[in-house]
């Protein structure tokens, strides 16, 4: 990802740096990651109702959700993951698997259920940091990104900046609510709440390189048994934000589960952006000053 | 299978997943495809009701493909014993056992037995009814065997009597075809998921079985278990690591409520409660109820243990241990039975603690009905539930069956202090205890249940001090000196623990193990399975040495009955000889140059019995048994493949139809279990079979987001919001045929009523093909009712009472139902609705209905 | 129930749990819509006038339009005054409108934008004050220079505030929307001014007013023909409307100003005014484009997903 001349580069510095691996194999859609981040951060409730997206009822990430478990039902051919490419992929696939199939069906048609918990990414170029006018969002000893809620004045400007909609005004309130990655934990040396409440450890804290490292080796073994589809989101530090401070496991394309496919940092290119505002600047003086001196003929 | 364990037991399930990254494959047998299916290798939809059909048909496959565990099943299970002559099979009797008395609606079960055991079976006990009392009644454990030794067998298991020749002929319908034919699933599949098991256990592999209310809320619930337990018997799973059956209990404490219980008919570690007899003693009690061989051999210790704790100084070997104190069961006073007899007046008060029956119990009408013929009411929760409020907002106040003014039952509302405000253990199903410690002072008027029990018996006996009535004694001569703690005079959890525990009377000393428990009054226990829970004097229950810290058993973490072992019978874990199996899954074994047992696991086995013990002539109790018989609970150590004694419905396991279903039985004439307990009157009207009316089955089960009925997840915003609506499960092909829309409304109708739910049309129901025709399944989440932050229709209301025989527990995982869009009637139209199906259901018109 | 029943394979398309889709989850959106209120493009509207007026101010002047130029600052003054209050009532937070003053990010538009707004509305003031009283002569024509000098940016900026956001619409038009921008302010300084001075001395302004309003209609034609299918949500709906609406309010105010406005008090009037809805109008157009491009989510994903596939392709 090229920067453009005028680009300060705000990607965080911190080492060691912390953030978490959400493996969404694992993921049995308990929604415990949910209600331990609401409690531990006191976070308002967040009545949507009875929605009929599978067992989705809370929807997306906002001022009052910073843990959001998606569900996804897909039919799939057993045996086979949503991609395959050609028969002896295919044959090598079920081979690996011994023949199991991810479900079983009469009629040879399976069901996969797609379960991830959404999260802040904690972006290495964050979006929503580089925009905000007060320095209420700052960028944190373990290189998250935080909102100071005694200095957010609710411009509201971050939430359009946020490549994954993630962060958002809280009604009633004025200001701006996010993930944390619990802060406050962290400092008492203690992990996220959602980390330490999940169950299966679908959700993992701790230093992001050995996170990275052993994120690698999960879809190595998955791919092996077969699970092809499994792919790191968020883990390369040459994306669009320079790599996820939060990154994840997935079984299928982005875009399924809601995230962008290829999210791209504004602040990538805010030195087109200023050069657009110049330019126009200049425009627009040399247009006052044709119309003022135009007359004069 | 009749689990959805990643829903109902996440944390647990991890464990389920760890297995599955080394390797393990995860079947989910299930009508529906959840949350566990997910994670699952293989799904497989089952017709709700059938598992008994499956389970057998996996029992004829081993037997029919000589895939039994060979060694382990001669050595270690009742394979070899040659049962009774007159005994006659399903097979014989299309559909029954010998011994079925047609006017009494029971077994006489004596024809069950070994041969060479003599009329007084099961201590005492010919008739199988829990209605039955007096010298009639249930004894539970097991038969009298001279020295524990079977009378008569054929090690060879070829005797056409003996169980192993028996288990086959009584399976040998239960074929892939068969399977396919009652359950929905194709034989293919079938047959992988038995080759799988098969080629999963043995010597060098195990397999484990996961359950739990899927299989339990059936007529034939108890069935079920024996299906499985069979199957792990012939396979060579029990006793050893990664094997056996796993129970999962329906919510955090519901085993221990069961160990030291809450159930009518036993006593803490199920020791059966007394009937009336003739000649009431002590005696004459263990005679009825305990062999003599076996760890129940030892009945008159722990029996004996048990009543000097509760009557302390006041017992003695003079007035049989105050034996007489203990109230005697004159019939069925299970917790179905009890309601009816409330719904007609017959009782005056009523305590629920920590329960919602007006949600949680099936036929919630009648529930509530019945609690409306109360004196009074006590209702104790951490939450104003539904049970403490029906006078005022349940359904019958809606359609006007109940009018709140005229509802005599004083209701009191005591608050509850939550888990986190008191001190005690929760007992898991690994039977696990597990200490929890007081956080915080409970706010307000909020008590512990310790708290309540114990000022209700102080109140009780300061008002009976000078009572000179002989019927009073039990009540004053009670121990109840707990020392309390705190401002609110909490009783001290631990000293109750302690008390568990048990004592050596002179010294005070704390009892380590149940063997030391005596019969002569020197010693106390209040559960003798827990005996040890205290030894030391140290609460063995709060340990907490981490895992990582010790071997893979981690027997410093917490504590398990009996004496810390954590997987039961575990000496099967080892051959005939003592040496393990095989080394990769060695649990315990001899060590020859100790002279004793060691292992991983605290050994389930007299610690220093050779495997080469011979037991002496007048041996009792577990030195009755040889030092290669492991079931050390039963009279003859081993695991029964076939049941002689103690249940009521038969010694082996017969797939019938649930009591409401849409097919016939195609295996036998008797199409559903003879013995189901059913309960014929105008509150409890019962779907016919195979009614045009109600055509599709109907299930319930849990999510995740809610906790039973409700009580503490919708009183809780976080959570409601995750799960805020009912909704009801279908298939497209249902919706389709039905015109249900999807996020819309529709109306499940049986028998009882109608309740109403926001329609969820997945590919995750699955329609069966079943005796050549298409079922359709309908699942409904039953958390709801009426109050809370998110409300809605109480799907128990649904569900009828008709009950296993055995332990009375209601039939609420399969039934049938009708499904319709819209919403439904409500107020007096709502009974004029269901009155129009029970007419077209039952080709008449039933009686007005009472207004 | 004689009805008869509908295929399963129809009920799969029309009413079930929907099956992730390759494009979306359950059609939600993958951005957050703006939180901020109508004061937002009404701000660019003043923030625009207040910035251009003082440029045409100062340009009049140093050309010795002295009529033309009080009467420019007065409107530059009126701009820069509303601005902030408009800008503060859209905050969730007013009463802390000054932690925007906390610190000087240029990665954040807003953050530049906030010290070029107070900047140039204090020297506005000044400028104004000492046009007004005539003390400090020397001290006001700095103020008025600088005045002018920050009106520049300060008109064009909020193009690049909008611009540095995720919202395709607004984003990929990063290059494109400052000149929409500046021909706007352009046009609401000149129909400002065509409004408030006599038709003699407002030569100056009327070129204004057309041109800006010419080069705002081509610019905007231009934005989103080259934002292609990203420039959809300024064609449908709401925002399309306003868009039509605008570039018609637009021409017929510039049109009327360029013929009639010399000679006719009342076509001076009219023109000024119906240009100035014009201006407020694309403003609005542009803002709630912004929304509707952030609720759909196939305008973030569609592209991304043709990024992805040619990487693919050419490596």
């Amino acid at each position: 990802m090229s920067h453009s001349v005028l680009t300060l580069d705000t990607r965080t510095k911190a080492d060691p740096r912390y953030g978490f691996f959400t493996d969404t194999s694992i993921c049995i859609g308990c929604k415990a990651c949910e209600v331990a981040c609401k409690e531990w951060n006191q976070v308002p409730e967040d009545m949507q109702g009875f929605t009929g997206k599978s067992y989705d009822n809370t929807q997306a990430l906002g001022a009052n959700t910073w843990r959001h478990v998606a569900f996804v039902e897909q039919r799939v051919p057993v045996g086979q993951e949503a991609a395959a490419e050609d028969l002896v992929q295919a044959a090598e696939r079920a081979n690996a698997s011994d023949g199991w199939g991810l479900d079983t069906y009469q009629d040879g048609e399976g069901i996969r259920w797609l379960m991830a918990s959404d999260v802040c990414k904690h972006c290495t170029t964050a979006a929503c940091l580089d925009v905000c006018p007060t320095g209420a969002l700052f960028r944190t000893e373990y290189g998250t990104v935080v909102v100071q809620e005694d200095i957010c004045n609710g411009c509201g400007y971050c939430v359009p900046a946020c490549p994954f909609g993630v962060i958002d005004r809280r009604e009633g309130d004025g200001r701006v609510w996010k993930c944390t990655l619990c802060y406050d934990r962290l400092k008492d040396d203690m992990e996220p709440a959602c980390a330490h409440a999940c169950p299966t450890k679908s959700i993992q804290f701790g230093e992001l390189s050995e996170l990275r490292e052993r994120a690698e080796k999960r879809v190595e073994k998955l791919t092996a048994a077969g699970h092809t589809d499994a792919r790191l989101y968020g883990a390369d530090p040459d994306d669009g934000v320079d790599g996820f401070g939060a990154f994840f496991l997935l079984l299928d394309e982005p875009e399924v589960y809601g995230l962008p496919p290829d999210p791209v940092a504004p602040t990538h290119n805010v030195g087109q952006v200023w050069a657009g505002v110049f330019a126009g600047a200049a425009a627009l003086g040399a247009g006052i000053a044709a119309a003022v001196l135009g007359g004069r003929r | 299978m009749g689990s959805n364990m990643a829903e109902c037991h996440p944390v647990g399930f991890q464990w389920v997943l760890e297995a599955k990254e080394r390797g393990a494959k995860v079947i989910h047998i299930d009508p529906r495809f959840t949350r566990t299916s997910a994670m699952a290798d293989l799904h497989v939809p089952i017709r709700v009701g059938t598992d008994i059909a499956f389970l057998g048909g996996v029992i004829n496959y081993i037997l029919e493909n000589g895939r039994e565990f060979r060694e382990y099943v001669k050595e270690y299970t009742n394979a070899r014993a040659i049962i009774k002559e007159e005994f006659l099979d399903t097979e014989d009797l299309d559909g029954f056992f010998s011994g079925f008395d047609e006017e009494g609606g029971v077994y006489d079960i004596s024809s069950w037995g070994y041969e060479g055991t003599d009329e007084e079976t099961a201590g005492g006990k010919e008739k199988q009814d829990a209605a039955v009392s007096g010298e009639q009644a249930h004894g539970a454990h097991g038969i009298e065997l001279k020295r524990g030794k079977l009378p008569k067998e054929d090690p060879d298991l070829e005797h056409p009597r003996c169980v192993f020749q028996i288990l086959k002929k009584h399976f040998r319908r239960y074929t892939p075809d068969v399977v396919e034919q009652i359950c929905g699933i194709p034989r293919e599949t079938f047959l992988r998921v038995a080759e799988a098991l098969c080629d999963a256990s043995g010597r060098e592999k195990t397999s484990a079985f996961v359950y739990s209310v899927g299989w339990t809320q059936h007529t034939v619930g108890v069935q079920y278990i024996r299906s499985a337990a069979i199957i792990q018997l012939l396979l060579g799973n029990m006793g050893r690591p990664g094997g056996g059956i796993v129970a999962l209990r329906g919510h955090a404490n519901i085993q221990g409520s069961t160990d030291i219980p809450t159930l009518f008919n036993i006593l803490p570690s199920y020791i059966p409660m007394p009937h009336p007899q003739k000649d009431p003693t002590l005696e004459k009690f263990i005679e009825l109820n305990g062999p003599s061989t076996g760890a129940w051999g030892e009945l008159s210790s722990y029996m004996t243990s048990l009543l000097k704790s509760w009557w302390g100084s006041a017992a003695h070997e003079g007035n049989d241990f105050c034996f007489n104190y203990l109230p005697k069961i004159n019939g069925d006073h299970s917790n179905y039975a009890t309601m009816l007899r409330m719904l007609d007046g017959q009782m005056k008060g009523f305590f629920v603690v920590g329960e919602n029956p007006a949600v949680g119990s099936a036929n919630g009408k009648l529930q509530r009905l019945a609690m409306a013929k109360l004196d009074w009411l006590v209702v104790r929760d951490t939450n104003m539930i539904e049970t403490a409020t029906f006078w005022k907002d349940s359904q019958e106040i809606e359609t006007g069956e109940l009018v709140t003014e005229e509802i005599g039952t004083e209701v009191f509302f005591l608050p509850a202090a939550a888990h986190t405000e008191k001190d005690g253990t929760f007992t898991n199903t690994q039977r696990l205890l597990q200490w929890h410690h007081k956080a915080v002072e409970p706010p307000e008027d909020c008590r512990s249940e310790l708290h309540f029990f114990h000022e209700l018996g102080k109140k009780i006996r300061q008002k009976l001090a000078d009572s000179q009535d002989e019927r009073d004694r039990p009540v004053l001569d009670l121990t109840w000196d707990y020392p309390t703690v705190g401002r609110h005079q909490e009783p001290d959890a631990e000293s109750v623990l302690q008390e568990i525990n048990g004592r050596k009377v002179e010294t005070g000393e704390f009892i380590s193990t149940y063997e030391e428990l005596e019969d002569d009054g020197s010693t106390t226990c209040g559960s003798w399975l827990h005996a040890g829970i205290y030894a030391d004097g140290v609460n063995q229950t709060a340990r907490k040495k981490p895992g990582m810290d010790q071997n893979w058993v981690a027997p410093e973490w917490a504590w398990s009955w009996p004496k810390n072992i954590r997987t039961l019978y575990n000496r099967a874990s080892a051959d005939p000889d003592g040496k393990p199996w095989s080394e990769r899954k060695k649990l315990v074994w001899w060590d020859e140059e100790k002279g004793e047992w060691t292992g991983e696991d605290t050994p389930d086995f007299t610690v220093d019995k050779a495997p080469d013990y011979k037991p002496p002539r007048n041996a009792s109790g577990t030195a009755a048994l040889t030092g290669r018989e492991p079931f050390v609970v039963h009279p003859d150590g081993l695991g029964w493949l076939f049941v002689p004694a103690g249940l009521e419905d038969g010694p082996l396991p017969v797939h019938y139809e649930p009591h409401e279903t849409p097919f016939e039985n195609p295996l036998y004439s008797q199409q559903q279990n003879p013995l189901r307990q059913r309960f014929d009157r105008e509150e409890n009207l019962y779907n016919p079979v195979e009614s045009d009316v109600f055509p599709f089955a109907l299930t319930s089960y849990r999510l995740t987001e809610h906790h039973t009925a409700g009580g503490m997840s919708r009183t809780v915003k976080y959570l409601s919001e995750l799960q805020p609506e009912l909704f009801c499960e279908v298939s497209p092909e249902l919706a389709g045929e039905r015109g249900l829309q999807h996020g819309d409304w529709c109306t499940v109708v049986t028998m009882r009523t109608a309740v109403e739910a926001r329609v969820m049309v997945t590919d995750r129901m699955k329609p069966l093909e079943v005796q050549g025709r298409t079922i359709h399944q309908v699942g409904l989440p039953y958390h709801w009712g009426q109050r809370g932050h998110v409300t809605g229709d109480t799907v128990n209301d649904l569900f009828s009472l008709v009950l296993d025989p055995n332990v009375h527990i209601q039939e609420v995982k399969a039934a049938t139902c009708d499904v319709v869009p819209g919403r439904r009637p409500r107020g007096k139209a709502l009974l004029a609705f269901v009155d129009e199906y029970r007419a077209k259901a039952t080709g008449h018109r039933p009686q007005a209905t009472a207004s | 129930m004689t009805r008869e029943a509908v295929p399963a394979e129809r009920v799969r398309e029309q009413s079930m749990v929907p099956y992730g889709g390759p494009q979306s989850y359950y059609g939600q959106p993958v951005l957050k819509e703006p939180v901020w209120t109508p004061e937002v493009p009404l701000y660019f509207y003043t923030g625009g006038l207040g910035g251009a007026s003082a440029g045409l101010a100062l340009m009049a002047e140093l050309t010795g339009n002295h009529k033309l130029a009080r009467r420019a600052w007065l409107n530059a003054l009126a701009g820069v005054s509303v601005s902030p209050v408009l800008l503060i009532s859209d905050l969730g937070k007013p009463s802390r409108f000054l932690n925007m003053l906390r610190l000087f990010k240029v990665t954040s538009p807003m953050s530049v934008g906030s010290w070029i707004l107070a900047a140039s509305g204090t020297a506005t003031a000044a400028a104004v004050g000492s046009e007004l009283t005539g003390m400090f002569p020397s001290a006001g024509r700095a103020a008025k220079v600088a005045s002018a000098l920050l009106g520049m940016p300060l008109a064009t900026y909020t193009a690049g505030l909008v611009a540095n956001t995720s919202i395709p619409a607004w984003h990929d038009a990063r290059l494109t929307l400052p000149f929409v921008f500046a021909g706007s302010s352009a046009a609401s300084a000149g129909a400002a001014a065509v409004i408030t001075t006599p038709a003699k001395q407002a030569g100056a302004a009327r070129r204004l007013a057309a041109g800006g309003a010419l080069v705002s209609v081509a610019a905007a034609l231009g934005m989103e023909k080259s934002l292609g299918e990203l420039g959809e949500p300024y064609r449908k709906g709401l925002p399309g409307k306003l868009s039509r609406v605008a570039g018609a309010l637009n021409l017929a105010g510039g049109a009327l100003i360029a013929t009639r406005a010399r000679h006719s008090r009342p076509a001076a009037l009219a023109g000024g005014a119906i240009l100035t809805a014009g201006v407020i109008a694309e403003r609005w157009a542009v803002f709630r484009a912004g929304f509707m491009s952030a609720s759909d989510p196939k305008y973030t994903v569609g592209p991304q997903r043709a990024r992805i596939e040619r990487r693919r392709a050419s490596s």
